[in-house]
């Protein structure tokens, strides 16, 4: 089994988001970048699929050569092979496409991305690439097994879950669940050494134009004080929340 | 330049999300001229749909698609968006639509903008305001398709009633019998309120001390019909589940009322939560980081104070029913 998982190089969860060039660009400073957590859970999931089952497992990113740390970590974690398409990840549908013509040219039988990435939040990547691959597609997957070419997995829906039946090619969007959080890997030094030695290939992006592009960047208003409530007087609480603010 | 809206449905009746979308359907349509269609899938009353703005509705009665199925439904709502001549398709952020709409806009060949908080600040070209760094911060996008899809972030414009015909006309669509993906078991409690459609939501952290105290946060959660959740850590160590794992890796809460008890208030639960709308803290912490995003703030006991909130509230309830 061919297994590729498609890598967002994203802000690390604790990093101070702010904008530069009047608000149009994000402001890198002092930001650490790291795997996009939901496709790490994925890249685990597929880390599995290679030591229990024998799949190879190849990871790909759309980006400019600043994603290669995040593609070598992936490499260290035990992925085979990296992929990146050399061009600025402009919107969903243009990495989509992307990554759906990696995917043809390699010929895997399944992917795994992320269900949404933690910076842009598109959501749409894996379901793209399944509808353009007329593939099989299975979104905030939970858990997957895979017996030959029968796929078998866990949804989460709203309130719950959904167990289905599939088969590859198939394409997942992944999340916590696929693995648990005390599963994920950090890469030991061998693992970091052996990572130099892989190819991480760097192809030309494919000429598609993008579907949507970002003109700017809001930050939140800031918001009003905190207003403090005695814990002797619960009814000031129960009054605000009623009278003021109009949610009880 | 019709505007088409997806009004999901449950057990025969429309999700309050469908109203809340046909209301925004009407907004569109009036920025771009042209009327709402809506398209129901073994939906409900028609007319529900039009005090919110729907002139027209097309009823999808199909056997194929007595369960959820993404392709299924994808194509089901390309055809009546092509049918209806739609320009701009507008879905909602449940699990089943987000699942959906990038079939979807694949399908149309249209851009999809997910998660937009309001209105488009202009129409042609269309551009539209998104979350974006999981609601840290938003982005204007500007879309460059003919056609469109829109997803409206949850609980982001609120119920508008609007006068519709809401003609209701049944429309004919033609699925393969195939669709790849068979459901073989939904494990769902039908008696919660589950945290996508909950008004309210009251959440528990570490300082809560274990699994055993959680009929704190279930008790206050029933008296305001609310949703429970958790942090993170709380989830990470077994106490709860992970579907109530809300933060940046877990779900989006976009409530009108978020309490968190014993949940200091890292920088990933906070942007998860950002969305909703008044933030309720107890936390016995006077420096917890929470206490600044909040709207309401008590520094207390989660054991002494929830209780008697709880019981404050059951009487509030009572007197106000």
């Amino acid at each position: 089994m061919k297994i590729l998982v498609c890598i967002s190089h994203v802000p690390d969860t604790t990093s101070k988001i702010n904008f530069t060039d009047n608000d149009t660009k994000f402001d890198t400073n002092g930001v650490q970048f790291v795997i996009n957590p939901n496709d790490e859970f994925g890249l685990t999931r597929a880390m599995w699929f290679k030591e229990k089952q024998g799949a190879t497992v190849h990871v790909a990113n759309v980006g400019d050569a600043s994603s290669e740390p995040t593609l070598r970590k992936a490499l260290a974690i035990g992925a085979d092979e990296a992929i990146r398409v050399d061009a600025p990840a402009t919107d969903g549908y243009f990495v989509a496409k992307q990554l759906t013509k990696v995917a043809q040219d390699g010929g895997y039988d399944l992917i795994i991305a992320g269900r949404e990435s933690i910076d842009y939040n598109g959501g749409m990547v894996p379901g793209m690439m399944a509808a353009m691959l007329g593939a099989n597609f299975v979104n905030t997957c939970i858990n997957l097994e895979i017996d030959g070419s029968d796929a078998t997995a866990v949804r989460e829906i709203d309130g719950g879950k959904e167990s289905v039946k599939t088969s590859l090619p198939l394409v997942i969007g992944g999340q916590k669940g696929l693995v648990e959080e005390s599963d994920l890997r950090i890469p030991n030094m061998r693992g970091i050494m052996m990572a130099r030695k892989k190819p991480l290939h760097v192809v030309p992006a494919d000429a598609s134009e993008a579907h949507a592009a970002t003109t700017s960047f809001e930050k939140p208003a800031p918001k009003g004080a905190v207003t403090m409530v005695d814990p002797e007087n619960l009814d000031q609480l129960i009054d605000l929340l009623h009278n003021e603010a109009k949610v009880i | 330049m019709s505007v088409l809206v997806y009004t999901e449905s449950e057990g025969g009746s429309f999700k309050k999300v469908a109203l809340e979308l046909t209301s925004y359907a009407k907004g569109v349509a009036n920025a771009t001229g042209g009327d709402v269609t809506a398209v129901s899938i073994n939906g409900g009353n028609a007319a529900d749909l039009g005090k919110y703005g729907a002139d027209k509705v097309m009823e999808i009665n199909d056997a194929t698609l007595e369960t959820f199925n993404a392709k299924n439904y994808a194509a089901a709502l390309a055809q009546a968006a092509k049918a209806a001549g739609a320009k701009t398709v507008i879905v909602s952020s449940s699990a089943n639509s987000k699942y959906l709409a990038p079939l979807l806009a694949v399908e149309l060949g249209a851009a999809y903008a997910p998660n937009v908080v309001a209105l488009p600040e202009s129409t042609s070209p269309m551009k539209v305001k998104s979350t974006v760094y999981t609601n840290k911060a938003f982005a204007i996008n500007e879309l460059k398709t003919d056609v469109t899809v829109i997803g409206l972030a949850k609980n982001a414009y609120g119920l508008q009633e609007n006068a519709g015909g809401a003609a209701a006309s049944a429309f004919a669509v033609d699925l393969a019998g195939d669709n790849g993906v068979a459901v073989t078991a939904v494990d769902k409690a039908t008696d919660k309120v589950t945290i996508a459609d909950a008004e309210v939501v009251v959440s528990g952290g570490r300082g809560l001390k274990g699994p055993e105290n959680w009929h704190l946060v279930e008790e206050l959660a029933e008296t305001l019909g609310a949703a429970t959740a958790c942090s993170k850590p709380v989830s990470d160590m077994g106490w709860r589940p992970h579907s109530e794992h809300v933060g940046q890796t877990g779900k989006p809460v976009a409530s009108n009322l978020y309490i968190a008890i014993g949940i200091s208030g890292a920088i990933q639960h906070l942007a998860g939560i950002n969305s909703s709308k008044v933030k309720v803290v107890i936390n016995t912490d006077p420096e917890a980081p929470f206490f600044k995003a909040a709207d309401y703030g008590i520094v207390g006991d989660a054991f002494d104070v929830v209780p008697r909130l709880t019981e404050k509230l059951k009487q509030f309830k009572a007197n106000n029913a």
